[in-house]
């Protein structure tokens, strides 16, 4: 008796949320239940990717339910996938799929919720907006460093690239750069947002970040002729492309069970497209 | 046995368990540096043993050809710490000189209480406003690169040290014997001569130890070079260029692959740091000695 009064008053909570962000549809208050009377902490770490849709799905749920604490943290997917790894946090994100070595090694049960590209981008007043393959290995191996050289202004290239954990960097390297050399002169930022932020803020910068951070304070550049968004992404014409994985050692149970669930939930994924990425379901 | 005599007894257990209880504060503090110093060591032998070590500190980094030398960032965290002390120590010398002997007794007090203000400020705040407002400077002054290099880092380092070293200058200042001073005034000296013959002289070790103790600081510090520096790992050949120290390159690679030799060079950079500044306290320790002994 009590506790359906209580589960009646959740949910009219929830519908007064749904009132309150016009974004959020009545669906979220079935896809919430499941942390009902869940209590305690859950700490995430790991790829910076996947930040804006984990801090939205966390804001969601700990204001269902006050009694759930959800911390997230960077750190890059090497650290993700170490730290869940070796259980120092509860889920591990990361922006590559973990090595067999890995997934071995630790036990990692894997979950890819969303799809993702990683794409070019300069300052927004760059008049250079399209890129050769040819190009752009050169540009990041240091052969071509100066922006006149590919149509821009005459001015040296600052090179941006991520730190050794980064699965941005692994997954741009790979299929972007053919595993070409990254020029041991280029500048490193640590998060997909510093990069962006930096990137925004230096006219004479290149650097690649996720598709999903990419927003008017930067200018994507076209690879081979193909723009860096969304719909390239889904249609495959865009290579640079890579699955965002959440890893758990184990099986997950309770509160990890239940937010790895609610990714995959309808409210959840729509969270990852609202968030500019392209969802798994 | 009189009761005074009685209490002098139970006063004496006290004493001497405090003795214990602190000795023993003392003796785990200095064991736990040591096991530091052994655990440096035993995770970095791998790379050490295969006689990698004068490699180490010669060859550039790069984990892609089996190379994971460190002397880039040997180079870069030296220069950067040199560079802020020039920038710092005569901020610092002034400063504290301004509030021992020149500055009026109000303006004394609001400085000391600004510095001490400044001295508790997180280092991440300093490279945050940094990073929006000096960055994009540098980059105009600097007329090419991204505005992140040594040079924009050193500024803000120094900022970070100054408060250390005007705290540790004016406790200096403050011990130089009283009489000396009063001497001085009785042969009416000025402000001036009070410094150049009294204070200076008098706070020589002072000066030394608050001087190594703000480049330990700056050799140590993480955030400002990760922020600032621009954390290329080429050899910096100018000032101007973007560049990564130490610490900055153990935060980074700190979240590679457990088992990769990426890995096991950090704890050699560990190593390095801590022999360092190692050094440099042992160098606090030796001109601070003489004067003890002397009087």
């Amino acid at each position: 008796m009590k506790r359906s009064q209580t589960g009646v008053l959740l949910g009219l909570l929830c519908m007064t949320i749904g009132f309150l962000y016009p974004g959020m549809p009545l669906q979220a208050a079935d896809d919430l239940a499941p942390f009902t009377g869940l209590k305690g902490s859950l700490r995430i770490a790991g790829g910076t990717a996947h930040i804006p849709v984990m801090k939205e799905a966390a804001r969601r749920i700990m204001s269902f339910n006050p009694d759930i604490r959800i911390n997230i943290a960077g750190g890059g997917s090497g650290l993700g996938i170490r730290q869940a790894g070796e259980g120092l946090i509860d889920i591990g994100n990361a922006g590559r799929r973990p090595t067999d070595t890995e997934i071995a090694k630790y036990n990692l049960k894997l979950f890819q919720w969303a799809i993702d590209g990683v794409g070019v981008i300069v300052h927004s007043d760059n008049p250079v907006r399209t890129l050769t393959s040819a190009q752009l290995q050169g540009i990041f191996a240091g052969r071509i460093s100066n922006w006149k050289e590919v149509g821009g202004v005459d001015r040296e290239i600052d090179i941006y690239t991520r730190d050794e954990s980064s699965g941005t960097r692994k997954v741009f390297w790979k299929k972007a750069l053919a595993r070409g050399t990254i020029s041991d002169r280029a500048n490193v930022v640590v998060s997909n947002g510093a990069m962006k932020t930096t990137v925004a803020g230096d006219p004479f910068g290149i650097g690649y970040i996720s598709i999903g951070y990419m927003d008017a304070t930067v200018a994507p550049v076209s690879l081979d002729g193909v723009v860096p968004d969304l719909a390239n992404v889904r249609n495959g014409s865009y290579r640079v492309a890579r699955g965002l994985y959440s890893l758990t050692r184990g099986e997950p149970a309770g509160l990890a069970r239940a937010f790895v669930d609610f990714l995959f939930s309808p409210t959840g994924q729509q969270i990852v497209q609202d968030k500019g990425l392209i969802p798994v379901r | 046995m009189t009761p005074g005599r009685e209490s002098a007894g139970i006063m004496g257990d006290r004493v001497v368990f405090w003795e214990h209880l602190f000795r023993s504060a003392a003796v785990i503090c200095g064991l736990l540096t040591l096991a530091i110093f052994c655990f440096l060591c035993v995770l970095g032998l791998p790379l050490l043993q295969d006689g990698h070590l004068l490699s180490l500190l010669s060859s550039p980094w790069a984990p892609a050809r089996g190379l994971y030398g460190i002397f880039p960032m040997l180079l870069a965290s030296i220069l950067l710490a040199l560079l802020s002390l020039a920038l710092g120590f005569p901020v610092s010398l002034g400063c504290s000189l301004l509030i021992t002997a020149l500055a009026p007794r109000r303006l004394r007090m609001l400085l000391i209480g600004m510095i001490r203000l400044m001295a508790g400020i997180p280092t991440v705040v300093y490279s945050f406003a940094a990073l929006f407002l000096l960055v994009p400077l540098m980059r105009t002054l600097i007329g090419r690169g991204s505005g992140l290099s040594l040079l924009t880092a050193a500024p803000v380092l120094a900022l970070l040290i100054v408060p250390t070293m005007v705290i540790f200058f004016v406790a200096g200042f403050e011990k130089v014997n009283r009489a000396h001073l009063l001497a001085l005034d009785a042969l009416g000296g000025s402000r001036v001569q009070k410094i150049i013959h009294i204070l200076l002289p008098g706070a020589r070790p002072v000066l030394i130890n608050g001087t190594l103790l703000g480049f330990g600081r700056a050799m140590g510090d993480t955030m400002v070079s990760l922020m600032l520096a621009g954390n290329s790992t080429a050899v910096p050949s100018s000032l101007a260029d973007s560049a990564r120290t130490l610490p900055a390159h153990i935060a980074l690679v700190m979240a590679s692959d457990f088992d990769s030799l990426e890995f096991t060079s950090i704890f050699a950079c560990g190593l390095l740091l801590y022999l360092v500044t190692g050094l440099l306290m042992l160098l606090m320790r030796l001109p601070g000695r003489s004067p003890d002994n002397e009087s």
